[in-house]
């Protein structure tokens, strides 16, 4: 599968260093599958200590059924629980826009075929500013022309190459690129000292 | 030409190939492997019927959901034994070696890589856990990845891996006593930020990592992530080759001797390129203390909580998020904040001699009546080593519990966890809301002295009062 494109709406969550533990709590990782994950997501923010439910977007109905979810500063640092983007996409968002991401989140991300794409500070305000304003506000983020389009106004992203490639291309699934490697595999493997009771450092 | 860094000698060394997408399959040298974030990896292993591909360069543990206070099986938590018995099912079937409850190799995975040997200089180390960047002290490359990433690994033993660059913290001066590593990891993420290291790998040098022990610089390398470097790293040298020596997957005679050498040669060399360098001077740093939600959120035990006005504009709502939640107000000495949890323990510090250092202040004295504390060896091996040093009674006798090994209240997947607003301080590595169990509980990073100090007195001290 190529991804290209993602459309639809947008839902913020606003705040920086909103970390893994936010994301998910580590309680809902004892689960030995990730099935489950879409109704763990942000689940200490959403519910009070009671269980009833607060105020936050991922509770709020005007952002239901919101594909690209948008955020500000080093989303998903800490903890490299991928069920944290488990729980994320597994609640229907396909696409997370935001000022920066930590690089383990955003690296779980591109493995699932789930594109982070950044935008300067001002224009992820203006984006949030738009969505609360209108939830319906529909929002193409183009991969190919690393574009987020929305209310008329087109915007330029920022993707690394080797991520834009993988998604656009279709070719994300890591497993598959390198198992057609495993010779070369071997042959590294053959020249590395402590594979090989450190013979090759002699020489 | 400038000359290489460890980074890039280690990195050259690994490449095995160019992907398309222009990443580089990077081989992995060790996979480390726990009970959390492992399942699913085997299972899609099983759905697209794949073998792992270098068995005996995998080793699994049980750390993360293990109860600390009986191990005895079947585990109470119907959930923690299934998952028990799935990384079981999981190390037997795909023959890789497993230390489980009971092996006295079995504990926090970045505490038994280096106590068994495992962990050597010029590899390079993956596993399922942010804090793999913990192996980096012996001057190896190690990242914490994902459980898909698991997956590449076990079935190709490589990962799809983009460069970093390389930034040089250079760490200077004698650190006065009772100022320790933790102390100085503490005050590079202050300095440099929880987003700072987006991009880059952290090598720490100078002349104060250079005296430091392993387990120090183990403190050190295990936070990078905190500050947002996905691996840290320190060159190795005698102090790392020493302590390597004899442990039990530590090369042996002549292996060793050839060893050296390559561990030698992979060093930074003296003229090596970096992408950025920050000097940090560790002679003035007192004891840290963090005050909010992120481990940069960290101040001396001596100063006073930030003023709202002294943040920058856009990092004024994380303030203000942080004292909303901690209950704090800004401008106020952090020192005799009451205190009700005790925690010594996690992959940060838990290994003897912070165990040992802890101890020091512990001896003879009493847990406040208000507090209830914890102590919880790194592995099953400290914990022995630390009962036939007599440690264990000196916590007992004070009032600490004294615990089998495990991450425990680090992330509070097993029974110990704070309750409703307690505040614990905490040798552990984060303080993000409801890290510790309780989505209203409260997180103060410090030393393990800091920590016991606290205990004992049942508010936020400066240690160094105690051991004078």
């Amino acid at each position: 599968m190529k991804i290209t494109e993602i459309s639809g709406t947008g839902i913020p969550v606003e705040g920086n260093d909103i970390d893994t533990d936010r994301i998910i709590p580590a309680r809902y990782l004892k689960e030995i599958t990730f099935t489950n994950m879409g109704k763990y997501a942000f689940y200490d923010e959403r519910h009070d200590s009671k269980g009833e439910l607060r105020p936050h977007p991922f509770n709020d109905h005007k952002y239901d059924g919101a594909k690209i979810l948008i955020v500000n500063k080093n989303f998903g640092c800490g903890s490299s629980r991928e069920h944290a983007p488990q729980a994320i996409l597994r609640h229907g968002i396909k696409a997370v826009v935001g000022e920066s991401f930590a690089e383990i989140f955003a690296g779980n991300c591109t493995m699932l075929g789930a594109p982070t794409v950044t935008m300067d500070e001002r224009e992820v305000i203006d984006l949030m500013a738009a969505v609360r304003a209108n939830p319906g506000t529909s929002i193409r983020l183009s991969l190919v022309h690393r574009t987020v389009t929305y209310s008329g106004k087109t915007v330029p992203i920022h993707i690394a190459d080797v991520v834009q490639k993988a998604l656009t291309e279709g070719t994300w699934d890591s497993t598959r690129l390198m198992l057609e490697n495993m010779e070369k595999v071997r042959t590294t493997a053959g020249r590395i000292p402590y594979l090989n009771r450190f013979q090759a450092a002699e020489g | 030409m400038a000359g290489k860094s460890l980074f890039r000698k280690i990195w050259d060394l690994h490449a095995v190939a160019k992907l398309p997408t222009g990443q580089t399959q990077l081989f992995i040298g060790l996979h480390l492997v726990h009970e959390v974030t492992s399942p699913q990896a085997f299972d899609m292993l099983r759905e697209q019927n794949l073998r792992v591909a270098f068995p005996d360069r995998n080793v699994a543990t049980v750390d993360h959901i293990v109860p600390t206070a009986s191990q005895a099986r079947p585990f109470a938590d119907r959930q923690a034994e299934d998952m028990m018995k799935a990384i079981e099912r999981n190390a037997k079937e795909f023959g890789i070696r497993f230390f489980g409850i009971g092996d006295a190799h079995q504990g926090i995975v970045h505490v038994i890589g280096p106590e068994t040997g495992l962990t050597q200089p010029g590899l390079t180390i993956a596993c399922g856990d942010s804090h793999t960047s913990t192996h980096g002290a012996f001057g190896s490359l190690a990242f914490g990845i994902g459980t898909s990433q698991v997956k590449d690994v076990l079935a190709t033993q490589c990962l799809a891996m983009t460069e970093l660059k390389v930034r040089r913290i250079n760490v200077t001066g004698r650190l006065r006593p009772g100022v320790y590593a933790k102390d100085v990891i503490l005050a590079i993420i202050r300095k440099l930020g929880v987003n700072g290291g987006i991009g880059y790998a952290y090598e720490y040098a100078g002349d104060t990592v250079h005296r430091m022990t392993m387990e120090e610089r183990m403190s050190i390398c295990n936070m990078s992530i905190e500050g947002g470097a996905r691996i840290g790293y320190i060159n190795p040298d005698e102090t790392t080759f020493e302590f390597i020596r004899g442990r039990e997957f530590a090369p042996k005679g002549g292996d060793f001797d050839r060893a050296v050498q390559y561990w030698k040669s992979v060093s930074s060399d003296a003229d090596a390129h970096y992408d950025s360098v920050v000097d940090l001077n560790a002679a003035e740093l007192e004891p840290m203390v963090t005050w909010g939600i992120t481990p940069g959120q960290a101040i001396g035990i001596r100063e006073r909580m930030p003023a709202l006005a002294e943040f920058p504009e856009s990092e004024r709502k994380s303030a203000e998020l942080a004292y909303h939640h901690m209950g704090f107000e800004p401008g106020r000495p952090i020192a005799g904040t009451p205190i009700d949890v005790a925690f010594i323990g996690s992959c940060t510090n838990s290994r003897l001699s912070d165990l040992r250092e802890a101890a020091r202040i512990v001896k003879g004295r009493k847990v406040a009546k208000t507090v209830r504390a914890l102590v919880v060896p790194g592995s099953t091996s400290v914990k022995e080593k630390a009962e036939a040093e007599g440690l264990d009674r000196i916590f007992s006798e004070a009032g600490f519990e004294w615990r089998a090994a495990g991450c425990s209240m680090c992330l509070a997947m097993n029974p110990d966890k704070l309750k409703g607003r307690e505040i614990c301080a905490s040798s552990s590595n984060r303080n993000f809301i409801g890290r510790q169990g309780s989505s209203t509980g409260r997180t103060i990073l410090m030393s393990p002295v800091m920590v016991a100090a606290a205990a004992i007195e049942g508010r936020l001290v400066d240690a160094r009062e105690f051991l004078i």
